[in-house]
């Protein structure tokens, strides 16, 4: 078992992913420091979904490295497992269970019993700020409520890295609010740190501590948001950032898969 | 091990409760084997040519059809799963450190409970057309015992092809595609030495042929079965094993 005292939350180095011809993720190195939130943004295609199915353990690497809580995700899949939470672009909540039911499915498969589960559970209702529904069908719920679920199920075994891909896509202002308001909450009092992609450059720098942009699956830039910002002048945005450094691609819309999956998932939270 | 059947039952209970809130799937699948046994099977009851000794031909086929009604029932399964992949709860369920065989297995043994009320259902109407039905309590356990195991093999048979196909269209027409040779290809609805040698050849690989095998000689009086129920049962174990083997190492595929 590896020494993981001490080692930054997430490290990936020269990190590929090749499907046939198509380079998915090119040479990705990064590290993400403990207790930080850090966003990767990118347009459709750029490579982001790719890069946190391979940190969470759901796809191989082609070459290169990574490690996450410490563990190598190659070598120590099941240790790496236990230290993460992850919530999926799609709709991950199970609509024909309860939110309690879906809990504690998620508690029994992370090896929480007894006493302990029963209080993990509640402690997730309450934090979902479903207590009043949490004995309905999911799919009763409204989209940013089934978000809030699907976070409080991801962190309920207390992980130490979340990774959320787009967490806010096709939810309205107020419950996006209300889910960034979890994840901030979820950073200050219990310490975790988060990854999380998005398209949202509002969200990016309202919830963001570090920012990484890639381009065509390569490390365009990283950094703090404010320091990126500062690159490009006094009155640059995030969003002047995207485009500089991602070249401005977004308008091409990516790949059908990505934009399939990115409607698929704003459809269901309606 | 201990984890292993703890997830599997994690698993299992939520297919359960899934499939409890809404019973109409198993209604409508109940609708086959009655047209089975109510119609067809009274018909060829009346023709007698079909050589099954002292029974009638209606209690001949009454195994078989039980055997048949899980077949279609469970073979549709991995449409389930594809679906749970578009909807991204396989994503979930694969970033928890359990085992992979214990999320299979846990769906297997949800066939495995769906399969019994199957079995109620087919034991009703087969009492209700006077049926010969052994109601001891060994051969009943041994039918119970087979629908299970059963429901196990085919829908984790169907769940190697949801992994392999990946599309709810693909699988809809492997699915009809795989159904009626194995039913066909199988002794559920004539004894195996009636067959040309070639087709008693493939139904000798056809798990569903010793399931038959089980159910007939223990479901209706005077049913005989080919084979020593231990080879039957023996057979099924091996041949579902290996298909668990084979999903467990499938299944994470259907995140990538």
């Amino acid at each position: 078992m590896p020494d993981t005292v001490g080692h930054p939350a997430i490290a990936t180095l020269g990190l590929s992913k090749r499907f046939g011809d198509f380079l998915a993720l090119d040479q990705l190195t990064l590290t993400v420091a403990r207790g930080r939130i850090f966003g990767l943004l990118g347009p459709n295609g750029a490579g982001k979904s790719t890069a946190i199915k391979i940190l969470t353990t759901l796809l191989d690497a082609s070459s290169g490295t990574a490690a996450v809580a410490g563990f190598d995700v190659a070598t120590h899949p099941v240790e790496v497992r236990r230290r993460i939470g992850y919530v999926p672009q799609l709709l991950s909540a199970d609509g024909g269970l309860t939110a309690v039911e879906n809990l504690n499915l998620s508690a029994r498969l992370h090896g929480l019993h007894g006493a302990k589960r029963t209080q993990r559970v509640d402690e997730a209702v309450a934090f979902a700020g479903i207590e009043t529904v949490a004995h309905k069908l999911v799919r009763t719920y409204s989209g940013g409520m089934v978000r809030r679920l699907e976070i409080a199920q991801a962190t309920l075994h207390y992980p130490e890295v979340l990774f959320l891909d787009e967490p806010t896509i096709g939810l309205d202002p107020v419950a996006r609010r209300t889910v960034w308001d979890r994840l901030l909450q979820l950073q200050q009092d219990k310490g975790i740190t988060i990854l999380l992609t998005t398209h949202d450059m509002e969200e990016a720098d309202v919830l963001c501590n570090v920012l990484a942009v890639l381009h065509q699956g390569r490390l365009a830039v990283t950094g703090k948001p404010s320091d990126l910002k500062a690159q490009l002048g006094p009155d640059a945005t995030l969003g002047d950032v995207f485009a500089h450094f991602s070249g401005a691609v977004i308008d091409h819309g990516g790949h059908y898969r990505d934009v399939r999956e990115s409607r698929a998932a704003a459809q269901g939270r309606g | 091990m201990f984890d292993f059947l703890l997830e599997t039952a994690a698993v299992a209970e939520a297919e359960v409760r899934k499939l409890m809130r809404d019973p109409s799937d198993l209604l409508s699948r109940a609708v086959q084997p009655v047209l089975w046994l109510a119609v067809f099977g009274q018909v060829f009851s009346q023709i007698r040519g079909m050589p099954t000794g002292n029974l009638r031909y209606l209690d001949y086929m009454a195994p078989g059809i039980l055997a048949q009604s899980i077949l279609f029932s469970a073979i549709f399964y991995g449409i389930a799963i594809i679906w749970e992949r578009d909807l991204g709860i396989v994503h979930k369920l694969l970033v928890t450190p359990a085992h992979r065989s214990a999320l299979v297995m846990g769906k297997a043994v949800a066939a495995g409970l769906r399969g019994l009320v199957q079995a109620v259902v087919v034991y009703l109407v087969a009492v209700a057309l006077d049926v010969d039905i052994r109601w001891e309590f060994f051969s009943m356990l041994t039918v119970a015992s087979g629908v299970v195991l059963g429901s196990c093999i085919f829908a984790t048979f169907s769940l190697v092809i949801a992994c392999i196909v990946k599309t709810r269209e693909r699988f809809m027409g492997i699915g009809q595609v795989l159904t009626m040779p194995l039913f066909f290809a199988s002794n559920a609805l004539y004894p195996l030495e009636l067959m040309p040698g070639w087709l008693r050849t493939i139904a000798g690989f056809n798990p569903l042929t010793y399931l038959v095998d089980v159910l007939r000689g223990a479901m209706i009086v005077g049913g005989h079965s080919n084979f020593a129920t231990s080879t039957s049962f023996g057979v099924m174990l091996l041949v579902f094993a290996a298909l668990l083997a084979l999903a467990s190492r499938l299944y994470p595929g259907l995140a990538r």
